[in-house]
């Protein structure tokens, strides 16, 4: 699958938002772990989700992207993305973990029409253990539980209005 | 026979094994890869080895993609070898920043090794030579 690039959508059409930022992981995983997400068919507890990647956007759009997901997909996702086996992806898991969400924020902006060059990303940062609390200072938010080998990964998009 | 040598220069140690992978896979003809995870490193490689083609993401600690490709220009061993941009930064803005700077191709992230190929066999393939000013015939 090539990465498509959808009809032009404004950075204030947020309505939209969640049919392309489900899309931009879709693409994320099927051309980078050969794979695809599923779409639960009941809702998910939100419990154990003890791996957080964290990607941070500036500029036209401000906030952070996130996905989040048990340690044992953390490693599945890790492996699929090495083509090595859940022991083998070491310590380099964390570092496939955050290029998922670099690409993820990255293939999503460049979805929006006029994003791309207004809005820019930091660095990703993986933050492993579920007993904390993240404060960004947002007011509107993406979200969307998807199934990676029938575990959920919840991605979420929040940003400054 | 595996001839070509590639240079890889990416801060994400992953991304280079996918990147390195996706070249292999590519059946150009890979005999050596070097890697380097800014451009920094990347122009301390090319002081000591000579390379048939560089594949660079944009955003890197230390010194980013854009300003490598800048200058490569006075780098000796780089002279003539092309550069394709392996980046999250699929912008317009951004791929004519990337041209102008200097590279010859652009590749977004996420990828396929096909996509890899397809960007990258026609900047192996050589420049026609640019044709010489005529001299007056006396």
């Amino acid at each position: 699958m090539k990465p498509s690039h959808l009809a032009p959508h404004s950075a204030r059409g947020r309505e939209h938002w969640l049919p392309i930022l489900q899309q931009a992981i879709q693409e994320v995983f099927e051309l980078m772990l050969a794979c695809s997400l599923e779409v639960p068919t009941q809702p998910l507890p939100n419990q154990g989700l003890d791996t957080t990647s964290i990607v941070g956007l500036a500029g036209e759009l401000c906030g952070i992207l996130t996905i989040r997901c048990n340690a044992r997909t953390a490693a599945g996702m890790a492996s699929r993305m090495l083509g090595t086996d859940m022991e083998g992806a070491g310590p380099e898991k964390w570092d496939a973990l955050g290029e998922i969400c670099n690409m993820v924020a990255g293939n999503f902006k460049n979805k929006i029409a006029g994003l791309g060059d207004g809005c820019m990303l930091s660095a990703p940062t993986v933050i492993t253990g579920a007993d904390y609390s993240l404060h960004a200072m947002i007011s509107d938010e993406v979200r969307t539980v998807l199934l990676f080998e029938g575990e959920p990964v919840v991605l979420s998009l929040e940003v400054h209005r | 026979m595996d001839k070509l040598r590639a240079l890889i220069v990416d801060d994400s140690s992953v991304m280079r094994k996918i990147v390195e992978r996706s070249l292999r896979q590519s059946g150009l003809g890979i005999a050596q890869v070097f890697e380097a995870g800014n451009g920094v490193e990347a122009l301390a490689t090319l002081q000591k080895n000579q390379v048939d083609l560089i594949l660079c993401d944009i955003n890197m600690p230390v010194m980013d993609g854009l300003e490598f490709v800048k200058r490569l220009a006075g780098v000796e061993n780089a002279k003539g070898v092309p550069v394709v941009m392996i980046t999250t930064e699929g912008s317009e803005g951004h791929v004519v920043k990337a041209l102008s700077a200097g590279a010859r191709g652009y590749i977004r992230k996420p990828f396929t090794p096909e996509q890899v190929k397809e960007h990258v066999l026609p900047v192996l393939e050589p420049k026609p030579l640019e044709p010489k000013p005529l001299e007056p015939k006396l």
